[in-house]
């Protein structure tokens, strides 16, 4: 997709005035966060599990190469192919090549935020190639030329009624009489188009939730057993995978596997959970003749060994977003890139740059709720405020605010000026506040006044007054 | 250290030094008073260093390391004699207690001197009934609060138990939880500023949960969240009124609230 991150404000305000949007923002804040809290309260050993996590990820990711070569090693012998792809036009191309070779004139993909990152449906189709998304809401969102608003549930900025109108509009050879009314019809419908697409299809591609370096497989969970259809029903499946998605064991993948779906969804296990070694064997009553995994880095090695590297613990699960009042407030789309949210906010700059990317680490409260919900225990206000720094020493910041604070901290740094100089300011704001003791507009805090009233101070400082007791009790002392 | 003669005379007593934070300090000097009661209650002595000015906070959260660095290095020196460090704010108590240690990495006498300087720092409430152990306060207060739980405060200290427990004791007070307390209430520094919109649709949505609280009296124990809180619900012509926690616990309600008018 093309980044808008830099429009972050101008995609904020337009999706605070979208009252449909504002709408179905509610079902990320009602759904969620409770099923989530559910979960995790009826597992004791929840957050045992998170200190595992966190120690298995951050032990592959100090051996990643060591890893990766290991599962190299086991795919090639279970019959199956590796590509490494250090960007995303690589990827792209390696896609592209495989289909072309199969003759491939139509792919059924599972959800992957991958192939979104490496903009694939795009690069497919200006090469002549069809690709059909089978979970629901890739399908929805893919029918209406739009990318997901979210990393688990890519259509949740949208309502049933848009969803309807849209089947209405493109499934023109079914009966217009058709009930459309609930949700279960909206997926039976998009099941039954679905359906002969898989059969159609030349190439399944899916994302990976994992890449266990012991067997050589890539895991994908969904809940729609669309991911199983597409990999299985095609004659050549093609994983398409980030190199962090790795981990040593089979063991390892159980262990995260039991904090994803509670995280994102709330469930225990998400529905379906396939685990892929190779392509079919001559045993096996059906699966792909051919079986690719397409490695890709996309600037994600260039994070081993920076304050970024915790972020490659990250295994897609939404909590962060699900959680975060901003993402409330302004949907997926408003970040303006492949990942939204506060995951998106440390990783987005991670991968294309913060000149491009510098409003989503700093459209953050720091409030702390994504890192208390993150499964993988990752820091992410932390890395925000790496992003911050590292956008100060290059000058990024906003000059405005860089010569607001750098006088802030001046007089921070020199009490005495400090206090002589609040002894003047506080007075004279305490007397813009006038009898009512609120301001309805200040200089230099339009932001904070254009919605606010900015309470008066009192006027005299509590250190002033402090000190004038202290002399008091001195002097009465004497 | 200004205090070197007092706190010999009084050394059977922990010697507290009261960081008042800058909002305190410029916006509402009752706070400030309020906490000096509340820890001398406790069976502290306060001390109040005049060289005292700001944690840091604003410039460590635009990415200003090197003044964040400065202004700590400042900190520390005003205020490690002390046996505690106080704040009547979960944010800047945070920042002194979990930040500063790490703008030291490295520096090996300095981040072993913000080290030994963090385990000190307490948030006020917490300081109370963690540390000394306060179990009720001696004050009155006649009407129905509630309780917004600040983020840094909550998540970052683990203050949501005390305040609440503390203001079972106020003689009077009926505690009303509004829906979603422990949700964000916008402010979040300069972000307010900078993104005044989405900031504005998260307090919105906070002050909708305050009215249908149904309390007369919203409190919280961070000045930035209150103004914040109080400067929306004015302009929304709410007679709810806004106080910090201590103002309440110390039972000096006397002053005008931050906002709304005083019962």
């Amino acid at each position: 997709m093309k980044l808008t991150s830099p429009q972050f404000k101008e995609n904020s305000a337009r999706a605070l005035a979208d009252q449909q949007l504002q709408k179905a923002l509610l079902n990320v804040q009602k759904g969620f966060i409770g099923k989530r809290a559910a979960a995790a309260a009826d597992l004791p050993e929840f957050d045992a599990l998170r200190d595992n996590a966190r120690e298995i990820k951050n032990h592959v990711l100090g051996h990643l190469d060591l890893y990766l070569e290991a599962y190299e090693k086991k795919v090639t012998e279970a019959g199956g192919h590796v590509h490494w792809a250090e960007t995303a036009e690589e990827a792209r191309e390696i896609v592209l090549g495989i289909c072309r070779k199969r003759n491939a004139k139509t792919v059924t993909k599972g959800k992957s935020m991958i192939t979104e990152e490496i903009n694939l449906n795009e690069y497919l189709e200006e090469n002549g190639i069809v690709p059909v998304e089978t979970d629901l809401g890739e399908y929805i969102i893919q029918l209406r030329g739009e990318h997901p608003s979210h990393i688990i549930a890519p259509a949740v900025h949208l309502n049933k009624e848009q969803v309807e109108g849209d089947f209405r509009r493109v499934h023109t050879h079914l009966p217009q009489a058709r009930d459309l009314t609930e949700p279960t019809s909206l997926l039976s419908e998009a099941r039954e188009v679905l359906r002969k697409r898989y059969f159609e299809a030349d190439v399944g591609i899916t994302g990976a939730n994992f890449l266990i370096a012991e067997t050589g497989s890539s895991v994908i969970v969904t809940n729609e057993g669309n991911g199983d259809l597409t990999q299985s029903l095609g004659k050549c499946h093609i994983a398409v995978a980030s190199l962090e998605k790795i981990v040593p064991t089979l063991n390892d993948c159980a262990q995260i596997l039991r904090l994803l779906a509670r995280s994102a969804t709330g469930q225990d296990m998400s529905v379906y959970t396939t685990f892929s070694t190779g392509p079919r064997r001559p045993e096996d009553e059906d699966g792909p003749e051919e079986y690719h995994v397409v490695l890709l880095d996309n600037g994600r090695s260039a994070m081993l060994g920076t304050e970024f590297q915790e972020m490659l613990r990250c295994i897609r699960c939404g909590a962060c977003m699900n959680h975060c009042p901003v993402y409330h407030a302004v949907g997926g789309h408003a970040y303006g890139s492949v990942y939204p949210g506060p995951m998106g906010a440390v990783l987005t700059p991670s991968l294309n740059g913060i000149d491009k990317a510098g409003h989503l680490p700093n459209a953050s409260t720091f409030c702390g709720r994504c890192e208390s919900v993150c499964p993988m225990r990752i820091p992410l206000p932390k890395m925000m405020r790496n992003w911050r720094e590292r956008e100060f020493e290059r000058h990024l910041t906003p000059s405005a605010a860089r010569y607001g604070l750098g006088l802030w901290a001046f007089f921070a740094r020199r009490p005495k000026l400090y206090r002589f100089a609040v002894s003047f300011a506080m007075p004279a704001l305490s007397l813009l506040g006038g009898t009512g003791r609120r301001i309805r507009s200040l200089p230099l805090a339009g932001g904070w006044t254009k919605y606010r009233d900015f309470p008066a101070p009192e006027g005299r400082t509590f250190l002033q007054e402090w000190a004038q007791r202290e002399n008091r009790k001195q002097g009465a002392g004497r | 250290m200004a205090d070197t003669h007092d706190m010999q005379a009084d050394a059977r007593k922990p010697q507290v030094g009261l960081f008042a934070t800058c909002l305190v300090d410029l916006f509402r000097p009752t706070v400030g008073f309020s906490a000096v009661k509340l820890i001398e209650d406790a069976g502290c002595d306060v001390h109040v260093p005049m060289a005292q000015t700001c944690c840091g906070q604003p410039a460590y959260n635009s990415g200003d390391r090197a003044d964040t660095r400065a202004i700590a290095e400042q900190v520390i020196e005003t205020f490690e004699g002390f046996d505690y460090i106080v704040a009547p704010s979960g944010s800047c108590s945070s920042m002194l207690k979990k930040h500063y240690p790490g703008l030291f990495k490295g520096d090996a006498r300095w981040e072993a001197r913000a080290t030994a300087f963090s385990a000190k720092v307490f948030e006020l409430v917490s300081f109370l009934a963690d540390v000394m152990k306060v179990k009720a306060v001696d004050a009155a207060f006649d009407g129905s609060v509630t309780y917004h739980d600040s983020c840094s405060g909550l998540r970052e200290l683990g203050i949501s138990k005390q305040p609440r427990d503390l203001l079972k004791s106020v003689d009077g007070l009926a505690i009303k939880e509004m829906k979603d307390s422990d949700v964000c209430c916008g402010f979040g520094g300069t972000f307010c500023v900078k993104y005044s919109d989405i900031s504005n649709a998260i307090v919105s949505k906070k002050t909708t949960n305050i009215d249908a609280s149904g309390a007369d009296v919203l409190l919280a124990g961070d000045m930035g969240c209150l103004m914040n809180m109080a400067g929306k619900l004015k302009r929304e012509g709410s007679k709810i009124e806004v106080r910090h926690v201590a103002e309440v616990l110390a039972g000096m309600t006397d002053t005008k609230p931050i906002a709304g008018q005083a019962k």
